[in-house]
Parts: structure tokens; sequence; C-alpha cells
């Protein structure tokens, strides 16, 4: 059974069970249409992976979340406010967080003041250490504060940049690939991470291409294709469906 | 390896030393050199042997050195805008002109009425700080950056200089300040601070001490902003502007508000230029000028302080003598300087000594 494909129908008074809703969100590059009139729906607390072979729109999508992108044409909807015109920085201080997929942490600076700067804007005095703390003790780096960035290995910035994203507090968390570049073991220990956050009530939503790692965190996954939703339902669903499997394989 | 020893080593040092002396706290951390009690101990010696150096000679050495020090305002201006926000300009000369044109027709003007230039010195900080808000906020709210933002400033220092070369005659005069062409304004008043009977005219030796207690002032206060939530926001713009922004923090604004007391920290430069000499002239904004502050940061490290400090007095005190043994040796080389620094020390003197002597202390006595 697919999840129920007529939104309009339910867009209007869906403001109190969804956190997020995009409407006919579209991005022209030119002549390329990256993401192609999509609409989609995140109900508050869930984990939701968003899957697609390369070029789907995921990243442009994400992007369009965030604000670093201006869509062409439609509409975002965060907790039943218009947000396409905000400022990215606006948006951040109303509860969205994202981490990018190329890993963008300050790779000049310490792990410690990597995490100060987003922190410092939410906690005063001696509850910015605390947080620190916390954060540090949450992604494992604790003993590595004073580490040049640049220094740690890439699964170790992914994390850095993760706690960086969940040091705001933000009800909705984006991930762009948190696990690209890792191990088995990290990637195992970065599903734990994203369990847990979810379990404090944070909605997050999450582009991925490992299959297992989808299972290990979602039960629902939005197939994105060409700029458009293809298709979306429970996990096993999605792997089962021929289609799905038709896209991915015609890729190869 | 040794490297990041040294920082946590050195960042425990810093915590014993929290203890002895809490005074410092706010004035130290990651994004300024210096906090060890060794650091202060040294740092309070130098201002005493600069405050003592008058004793040891004559008027016109202070002179010269009074206004050695006036440059480093302009470069302490560049180094918050470039060497912590990260956002070139090329035109902090323009800020540095405005404000001593400022001083120098106010000064002028009211000097006779009021008997004092308190007036004209604040106003040769806020009509800078005024000039850069408004260029910043076209700039910045624009979403011009990188090198747009150099060839902006760059311009703007440009025309300013032209403007005031085509100046000369007797129509361009502000009440009874004549802005003179490009032989500049000349009478510029001296500075005469406090009101009514305690009021008080700087002589050479006056002009002297209150610019080196303001340079200590501004040190100081400048590492207080560096080292609090302001100085993190203003090295993660540096860092990565879009990163930044995603934590909720409105870079453009912060970027106004930076160089908008960048524009008045080099405007109050400025002011004390031209009352210290009591003239100003339009090359001040030219190409030459606007490059030099550009050249000593670079050269002294322009993402801590103390190296724009160090790169000013010492480029201008070596191109001073130079100058003075023959005329394009001082050119030839600053530019020699340069292409060196930029090659072998891209961080700049300042950063690179300190990471050799941190290394070294270490393998020394490392307990401590």
């Amino acid at each position: 059974m697919s999840i129920d494909r007529d939104m309009g129908s339910v867009a209007k008074e869906s403001s109190e069970e969804f956190i997020l809703e995009t409407e006919g969100l579209t991005k022209r590059f030119g002549g390329l249409v990256a993401v192609d009139d999509v609409d989609y729906r995140i109900p508050f607390g869930e984990i939701r992976c968003l899957i697609g072979p390369n070029g789907a729109g995921k990243s442009t999508f994400f992007k369009m979340l965030a604000g670093r992108l201006q869509p062409t044409a439609g509409r975002i909807t965060y907790k039943g406010e218009d947000i396409t015109a905000l400022e990215p920085h606006e948006r951040a201080r109303r509860g969205v967080s994202i981490k990018f997929q190329d890993v963008s942490v300050y790779p000049n600076l310490s792990v410690r003041e990597n995490l100060r700067i987003p922190v410092q804007r939410y906690r005063e005095g001696t509850g910015i250490q605390t947080a620190i703390a916390d954060l540090l003790e949450l992604v494992r780096l604790d003993g590595k504060e004073d580490v040049l960035v640049d220094n740690l290995s890439h699964g170790e910035q992914q994390w850095l940049e993760i706690a960086m994203a969940t040091a705001i507090e933000p009800e909705l968390l984006l991930l762009d690939e948190p696990t690209a570049g890792m191990t088995i073991e990290e990637t195992e220990e970065t599903g734990d991470l994203i369990r847990s956050l979810a379990d404090q009530g944070m909605t997050v939503v999450v582009v991925e291409h490992d299959i297992n790692f989808v299972r290990q965190i979602a039960e629902m996954v939005t197939v994105l294709h060409n700029g458009k939703v293809f298709a979306e339902g429970t996990v096993s669903e999605i792997e089962d469906d021929e289609d799905v499997q038709r896209i991915y394989l015609g890729q190869e | 390896m040794s490297d990041e020893t040294t920082t946590i080593e050195e960042t425990e040092d810093v915590a014993d030393g929290a203890t002895v002396s809490h005074v410092f706290d706010r004035f130290e951390g990651p994004h300024t050199i210096g906090s060890s009690t060794r650091f202060w101990a040294g740092f309070w010696i130098l201002t005493a042997l600069a405050f003592a150096y008058p004793l040891t000679t004559n008027e016109y050495a202070v002179l010269t050195t009074t206004v050695l020090f006036v440059w480093v305002f302009l470069s302490l201006s560049l180094s918050v805008i470039w060497g912590y926000t990260g956002i070139f300009s090329f035109g902090q000369t323009a800020f540095f002109g405005i404000g001593g044109y400022t001083f120098g027709v106010i000064g002028i003007n009211l000097l006779p009425i009021t008997g004092g230039t308190n007036l004209a010195l604040i106003a040769a900080i806020v009509l800078p700080a005024v000039l850069a808000a408004l260029i910043g906020y076209f700039m910045f709210y624009g979403r011009v950056s990188g090198v747009y933002v150099a060839i902006i400033t760059l311009a703007t220092t440009l025309i300013l200089e032209l403007l005031f070369s085509r100046t000369a005659g007797q129509q361009y005069a502000i009440g009874q300040a004549q802005l003179g062409g490009y032989n500049g304004m000349t009478g510029i008043p001296t500075l005469v601070l406090g009101a009514g009977p305690l009021s008080m005219e700087l002589d050479a030796l006056g002009m002297y001490y209150f610019v080196l207690g303001l340079l200590v002032a501004t040190y100081l206060a400048l590492r207080y902003v560096l080292n609090s939530n302001y100085g993190y926001v203003m090295v993660a713009t540096r860092e990565s502007q879009d990163r930044t922004e995603m934590f909720g923090y409105d870079i453009r604004l912060v970027k106004l508000q930076v160089f908008t007391v960048a524009g008045g920290l080099a405007g109050l430069g400025g002011a004390l230029y031209a009352s210290t000499g009591n003239f100003i002239s339009p090359p001040v904004m030219g190409l030459a000028f606007a490059a030099l502050p550009v050249i000593w940061i670079t050269v002294g490290g322009r993402t801590t302080i103390i190296g724009a400090i160090v790169g000013t007095l010492g480029l201008r005190y070596f191109g001073n003598q130079l100058a003075a043994a023959g005329s394009e040796y001082a050119t030839i080389f600053l530019g020699i300087v340069l292409l060196v620094a930029v090659l072998l020390l891209p961080d700049g003197v300042v950063p690179t000594l300190e990471r050799y002597w941190e290394r070294r202390f270490h393998d020394g006595g490392g307990e401590e």
C-alpha cells in the first residue's frame, strides 16, 4: 500500500500535523529542471529518508528548504508559516538546521571553536561550556576539543557537523548524506545518534544512498527522480517496488 | 602532532593563569596571540617603556613616533575587517582621509568659537563610520562579496582623492577651512581636549601620550571584542559565510557592523594624523597609501592584531629610515619585503614567530 498521493485535498487542514510542507516546489537552472513541482509533507517527530539516483534533485531540494537557494516556483511552509521568502538565518532561528552534503565545518578552527559558534547563539555564560561538553560527548569527540578540524578524519568531521547542526536546538534537522565516507561501524553509530535525536522530539530528514542505513533509521522513504516525487512508502515497499529498482538500475 | 600537544598544554596553562589573574580572562582567547602571565608582563613592560621613551629623546623623534602610532589605527581597522571578518577592503584610507578632513574642517571652524576640538574629534570618528555604514549597506545587503568589495572600496578612496584634489581655489572652503586642492589643508589645529578651565592643548609630548594611551586602549578593547561571542561570529564569518548564516547569524548585519566600526577607527587615525601634523592632503587617500596598510598587515600577520601593530611600526620605521637615505629605496624595500612575506611567511611574521616560539618552549621546559 502506498501513501496517499492526493495531497491537495489534505494540505489545507494539515498544518498542525506536519512540521514541513512544500507545494509545487520547483527549481530551474536555465533549461534544466532540477526540482519539479514537488509536494512534500513531513509529520512532526518523524525520521524520513529521501533517496534517489544521482541528479534526482535531492540536494537542490534541501538547499531550498534551508534557504540557500531560492525556488523558481512553489511554497515552503514550516509549522504553518510560509518561509519561502525568508533568509537562511531567519529559518535557522525558527528551528530549521542543515548539514550539507559537502562537509562544511570551519576547517581552520579547533573542534571547540567550531562547536562554540552555534552554541553561543542559544546559551549564555557557563552554559556555553556545558553545552559544548555535552556535544563533544554526543559525537565522541571528547579529548579532541583542541584539535584543528582539518586534522580530523572524514567521519569525525561529519559527526562534528551533525553536532553543530543540532547545537542550535532545531526542531527540523536536515542531513544531506551524513554517512558518506564513513566505515560500517561509524555508519551504525550515526544511525543510533539520529534515532536518539528523534527520541528527543526532533524531526529529521535524511538524504541517503545506503539502503541498509535507511532501514536502520527510518520507516518512511520518499524517492525523488528527475526532480519529481517518484514514490513514497515504507522501506520494504520501496525496496520491493519494481519501478524504483528500474530507475536505480537504469542509472548504472 | 607536536602542534596539537602544544595547543592542549597551552590551554591548560591558560586555565592555571586564569586563577591567578581573572582580570584578563575576557581579553584572552584563540583569536588573539598571548595569554600567559609572561605575555601580559611583557605587554605592560613594553607599554611602560613606550611611555618612558620621550624622556630619552628629542621632540622631533617624539613627533615621528607619534605619527608611527597614528598609522597603527589604520592598520587595526583593516585587520578587524579583513584579518578577522574576511572582507578585503582596499579602501580603508578613504575613511582615514575623511576623518582627517572632518577634523580639519570642524576644528578650524569651531576652535575660535568653542576653544576646543572635542567635537571635531568625535565627528571625525562618526562621519567616516556613517560613510562606511552607507557603503557597507549597499555592498553587504546587495550581496556583493570577494574581489568586488575590494574594487568598490578602492574606487571609493580613489574617487575621494580625486574630488579633494580638485578643491584648489578660494571657492572651495567650508566656513573658515580652505580645502586646498592637491596641496591639502593647512592650519589644522592641534588637539585641544576638555572644556572650560580644564581645557588642555596638547603639545608634541601631550599628543604622544594621548595617541599612545588611545592605542593601548584600542588594543585592549579590540582584544575584548575579538574574544567575545561577537569575535567568534566575526571569525566564523571569515571562515565560512554560508555555514555561519545557517546557525541563525545575520552575516549581512555582522559585516555591516564591523565595516562601520572599522571605518570609525580609520577615521580616528585620520583625525590624529591631521592634528599631529596640522595638515592633511588628498594623497593619503591615493593608491599608494591605500596599498600601505595592506602590505603592513600582510607582513605582520593579518589575523592577529599584534601582527598589524608590529608590521606597521616595523615597516613604517624602516621605510622612514630608508626614505631619509634615498627616495626610491623605501618603495623597493617595501616591495621586496611584501614578496618575501607572501612567498615564505604567508601567515605573516608574528603568527609564524608565535608557532616557532610555542614549539621551542614546549621542547625546552614543557613541565610548566
